[in-house]
């Protein structure tokens, strides 16, 4: 390579690192805001906010889905396998809410530790398959297929 | 590579068989997965959107990467065919990400209850699109085309950094986009029915992309060559 | 499976269809519009070069 070629290369190198470092710096800063939500533990250690909106994820507690009254409220655990925060909600959720599935869910910390939540949204996973396949797979856990 | 009117006649050569390729691909894929794949366990039917959103969004990473990676090889090389084929990507780069974001918005409607959401993933899949924008608009904005594509190939160097960014993104903090299904290390968790029409939809839009870049490359090489010899040949035998 | 089946998608056809017409659409121009471009600049080079050509044999 002639010499001015190979010292544009390795400029454009070094720009290129340069602005990664950059990059993880920023990001690493503002790592907490990037935080989609927090997590259940995170929320009984007191870190999340005491008044304001926040989001809480995690997945809700198999038998924990309860329906005082007859309108839209419901009750239910969410957890991270480690805390437990109780959630209450007013309205339609979405499609894949159930027992078992992970949810995000907008709302703010009530007095008395239960989360009051304005808006629930299902995340699903990254697993595809038939659903006979999941079937056989609930009774025999193990590999796909 | 070689010189233009060589890549010109190269390119004019292969385009049609490319094209049927990629047609037959993208055919046999459609098939796959909207007839062929059972409906998934959780989400029923509605994850066939899979099919364009997620082909879509590995373009919109993978295009990217060859711009700036050709950006630079003009750069450091002045190689006109690799100048050319930089700027040439940003616009299919930018229907790539347009398409990612738009089917992942009405995928997320139904699943996750939302159309949009500002987590990691989207909003660093939103910023692609802007950097593609940016591209477009700033090779549109300089008169000189030889130093449109260098002011060009800088600003996708300096965007390459969001690249990462957007794979990681799901694991590196929390995100209501779920992660990785084909890439992981270990086998992907997706059943082999629904994985083949998957493979085959991305590598038809692998070749798509290709048909697509090398037409807009052969157009943009006829304009900055308006003025040689093999256009004039060029336009004698029309 | 019948058509009016598939097209209903068990409830999602609106959310798959919208999908693979925008994506259809998208892919299309980006096919059709570079075609056009190229034509244009080719018709345009052709042009100039005519004019040129006149403008000579005028002196």
């Amino acid at each position: 390579m002639k010499p001015v070629r190979k010292q544009r290369l390795y400029l454009i190198l070094a720009m290129v690192v340069a602005i990664a470092v950059a990059a993880g710096f920023g990001l690493n800063a503002f790592n907490q805001n990037l935080m989609f939500f927090f997590a259940p533990t995170e929320v009984v250690a007191g870190k999340a906010p005491d008044t304001a909106v926040f989001r809480l994820g995690g997945m809700v507690v198999e038998g924990s889905v309860q329906r005082p009254g007859d309108d839209l409220r419901v009750r239910f655990d969410l957890t991270d396998f480690e805390q437990v925060v109780s959630v209450e909600y007013t309205g339609i959720l979405p499609d894949l809410f159930r027992e078992g599935q992970g949810i995000v869910s907008r709302g703010r910390l009530r007095a008395d530790g239960v989360f009051v939540a304005e808006e629930v949204l299902a995340k699903h996973d990254e697993n595809y398959m038939p659903p006979e396949v999941a079937d056989s797979l609930k009774k025999a856990p193990g590999d796909l297929e | 590579m070689g010189s233009p009117p060589h890549f010109y006649r190269f390119t004019g050569k292969i385009l049609p068989w490319l094209s049927l390729l990629c047609t037959l691909l993208i055919a046999a894929g459609l098939w796959g997965g909207l007839v062929e794949a059972p409906a998934d366990y959780q989400q029923g039917d509605s994850f066939r959107i899979i099919y364009v959103h997620v082909p879509s969004a590995w373009m919109s990473l993978f295009v990217y990467v060859v711009m700036a990676v050709c950006g630079a090889i003009g750069l450091i090389w002045h190689m006109k065919n690799a100048e050319i084929i930089a700027v040439s990507s940003a616009p299919i780069g930018a229907s790539f990400t347009f398409l990612a974001l738009v089917t992942g918005s009405l995928w997320g409607k139904p699943m996750w209850g939302s159309w949009w959401v500002w987590d990691a993933r989207l909003t660093s899949e939103l910023i692609l699109l802007f950097l593609y924008l940016g591209v477009i608009g700033l090779y549109a904005a300089i008169e000189d085309k030889r130093t449109a594509s260098r002011a060009v190939a800088i600003l996708a160097l300096v965007g390459l950094v969001n690249i990462p960014i957007i794979h990681y993104s799901v694991e590196w903090w929390n995100t209501l986009h779920q992660g990785p299904t084909v890439t992981k290390f270990d086998k992907p968790s997706i059943h082999v029915s629904m994985l083949i029409p998957l493979l085959l939809m991305a590598v038809g839009f692998k070749l798509f992309y290709l048909i697509s870049v090398l037409i807009r490359a052969r157009g943009e090489l006829i304009e900055r060559e308006s003025n040689s010899n093999w256009v004039s040949e060029l336009l004698e035998k029309r | 499976m019948n058509l009016d089946q598939f097209l209903h998608m068990g409830g999602y056809g609106f959310y798959i269809w919208t999908s693979y017409g925008i994506a259809f659409v998208v892919l299309a121009l980006n096919i059709i519009l570079p075609v056009r471009q190229q034509k244009r600049a080719l018709k345009d080079i052709a042009n100039r070069r005519r004019r040129n050509q006149e403008r000579m044999s005028d002196l």
